[in-house]
């Protein structure tokens, strides 16, 4: 059975923001950020504050695509405890609380060792619509993307400004909800200014692929988005809205701004 | 088997835009290591600067007493003091042949480091060098050797602040500065092409260690021993003798202190399968998933993970995985210092010790090959600090 028979939470969130003629928003929160019980009204937040799908962070020691940000937040919620099982037993009793489907972005090894057969089991009753794993490339993928697939849930992949054009080609045959371009060639943070040659990238990108586009890394402020429309079809905030909260703000002020 | 992998172990689990690099870098493994240029300078290199072919000694006294023959082969004679320099001197003159005018390491005790950058000091290639902030401390000498050849050594302030923290800060450098910068992996492991790539460098120690034997003795070794961090000594040792059935193949991990719960640096033995750096290996890891810290008195064995070529040999039974701990590391390494007059690094002692804890099982008059990785000059202060220890240790009790 192919991913694509069965309708993507995902795809049809980012579509429906796109129907109103804006972009779809997606907020990354690390689970259990700033501590288990805000995060949920965190959650809450930014469910009601307009986002399109809502990113969850699954916490892990050796996070090497992230940024200072995201680590120092992931190994905080590592402290409090924060781990796959915690995550789905509590999304599980909030089951139907959230408009936005959710996606789960966290390193392979946590998730391998919970099982992929285990996740597929869970995501329904979680709410839980996609994975992304930014560790586990288009090689290694096909196993864990069929796994998921029985469980409805997309594997999300992520390409980049260094992805060719023969393997944007390999990664649109499978891909399904959507795909994650990574704006720049580094880690995840805030970034002043995106690259130059993004746009080029983009075009490139939005040709290949079917499934929507939503663009992330590096994202600092809603203006940086103006020029982004009709070439992406989503925007990922991470390490900004981290920030946000950890200047005493609160998600409900910083989806105000984004809007 | 699946590209890049033994077995179940191995394979590439990077983020997408390590892709490219790593696919490049397979690429040159195919075009041009194998080539005749290529082939002809490492050759050159390797003989008249780093010095080989290193000894393969047999110890006078220490076999008379142990009733078998302890040879060692003596990387530690190797330009730097250890057998990093084989793998470095490679993949340094691979950075230089693809056109890339960097090179960058991680390091844990350093001497991966120094060996990167004396490469490069040679090569004409710019260095910099990701070092855990804990490790920058521990051994400062090779810090400013690693200066004083012109490196740029960057602490690493997060996670536990050592070796895998060093190697999160060198993949994340090496995402944004691909374009310019080859990335020489210190050790065995990592995603694929790096455990093959390093493997090959490092397996002239065994092709070397082979030729010897039969030179001096007209036989095979009965067991070849060497010691565990990330595995490049102990697989450039071990490869040769892969397919020699007759040869009875030890590598040798560190048990930390030993007692019961203690961090240790031993995930073939005491760890589960999982995926970091790139690789699907044996790691030390908690239920959830979470690295652990690891321990070992020597700083280049301090790893939570394993290279995937072990990780199969140990699966399939062609090895043997053993373990030695800080004392009884401690132990041989003074012990081979004051019998034989050899200072051996503390990574390389470990392996020593498994053959001085096994003595009474080795069969007498049975050749015994060990991988002296490395000298034990840059772990004099470890070693007064941990006798500074046993010692308030017994009056205490
Ligand atoms: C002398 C020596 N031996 C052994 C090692 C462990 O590394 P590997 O297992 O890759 O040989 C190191 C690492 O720093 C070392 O310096």
């Amino acid at each position: 059975m192919s991913a694509a028979m069965i309708e993507s939470g995902l795809e049809a969130a980012i579509r429906a923001a796109a129907k109103e003629g804006r972009l779809a928003l997606v907020p990354f929160l690390p689970a259990g950020y700033p501590d288990k019980d805000r995060f949920f009204e965190e959650l809450d937040q930014l469910d009601q504050g307009g986002a399109d799908i809502i990113e969850i962070g699954v916490p892990f020691s050796d996070p090497v695509a992230d940024g200072p940000v995201v680590e120092e937040a992931s190994l905080h919620c590592l402290e409090l405890g924060v781990n796959l099982g915690w995550i789905f037993d509590e999304l599980a009793k909030r089951k139907g609380r959230y408009k936005a489907p959710l996606v789960l972005m966290g390193y392979m090894n946590p998730f391998y060792q919970y099982g992929f057969d285990k996740i597929a089991d869970r995501a329904k009753e979680a709410g839980v619509a996609g994975l992304v794993v930014p560790d586990l490339p288009l090689e290694e993928s096909f196993d864990v993307r069929k796994t998921l697939a029985a469980g409805g849930v997309d594997l999300v992949s992520l390409v980049g400004l260094n992805t060719s054009a023969e393997r944007l080609a390999e990664y649109a045959a499978v891909s399904s909800g959507f795909v994650y371009f990574v704006s720049v060639l580094g880690v995840t943070g805030v970034r002043n200014a995106l690259p130059d040659e993004m746009l080029e990238h983009l075009k490139m990108a939005k040709q290949a692929f079917d499934v929507p586009l939503a663009l992330g890394f590096g994202l600092k402020s809603p203006e940086q988005l103006v020029p982004l429309k009709g070439l992406v079809d989503a925007a990922v905030f991470g390490s900004a809205l981290i920030r946000h909260i950890k200047d005493g703000g609160d998600s409900a002020s910083f989806m105000a701004r984004w809007k | 088997m699946k590209k890049g992998y033994f077995g179940d172990f191995g394979g590439q689990f990077v983020p997408e835009l390590l892709m490219p690099p790593l696919i490049e870098l397979e690429k040159a493994c195919e075009d041009i290591v194998p080539g005749e240029a290529f082939q002809n300078t490492l050759h050159e290199l390797l003989a008249d600067y780093v010095g080989r072919p290193t000894p393969l000694y047999l110890c006078r006294n220490l076999s008379k007493r142990l009733g078998f023959n302890l040879w060692l082969k003596r990387e530690d004679l190797a330009h730097t003091g250890a057998h990093k320099i084989n793998n470095t001197m490679g993949q340094g003159l691979l950075t230089k042949m693809m056109g890339k005018p960097c090179i960058m390491a991680e390091t844990g005790a350093g001497q991966h480091g120094v060996a990167t950058a004396t490469a490069a000091a040679m090569l004409g290639l710019d260095c910099i060098v990701f070092m855990g902030a804990v490790d920058v401390r521990r051994q400062a000498h090779n810090v400013r050797r690693m200066e004083l050849l012109g490196s740029k050594v960057v602490p690493v302030e997060s996670g536990t602040r050592t070796l895998k923290d060093a190697i999160n800060a060198a993949l994340r450098y090496w995402i944004e500065n691909q374009r310019t910068t080859h990335y020489c992996f210190g050790t065995a492991a990592g995603p694929h092409p790096f455990p093959t790539l390093v493997r090959n460098f490092q397996s002239i120690i065994g092709r070397e260690a082979r030729q010897q034997m039969m030179e001096k003795v007209g036989k095979l070794p009965d067991y070849v021993v060497a010691c565990v961090g990330g595995g490049s000594n102990a697989i450039g040792m071990f490869h040769e003798f892969i397919p020699l059935d007759s040869v009875r193949i030890v590598g040798v991990e560190a048990a930390g202190t030993g007692e019961p719960g203690c961090y240790n640096s031993a995930p073939l033995n005491l760890g589960s399968p999982g995926v970091l750096h790139g690789m699907h290996t044996p790691l030390l890891q908690t239920e959830d998933g979470q690295i652990l810290p690891s321990h070992s008195i020597s700083a280049g064995l301090d790893y939570p993970g394993v290279g995937p070529e072990h990780a199969e040999l140990h699966a399939s039974g062609r090895a043997a995985y053993g373990m030695a701990n800080d004392d009884q590391a401690l132990d041989a390494c003074l012990e081979l210092t004051k019998v034989e007059g050899i200072l051996p690094a503390l990574e390389s002692s470990h392996a020593v010790a498994w053959v001085l804890a096994n003595k009474d099982k080795i069969e007498p008059g049975a050749d015994v090959a060990v991988c002296l990785s490395g000298r034990g000059d840059k772990d004099t202060f470890i070693i007064e600090e941990a006798l500074a220890a046993r010692e308030s240790k017994e009056k205490r009790s």
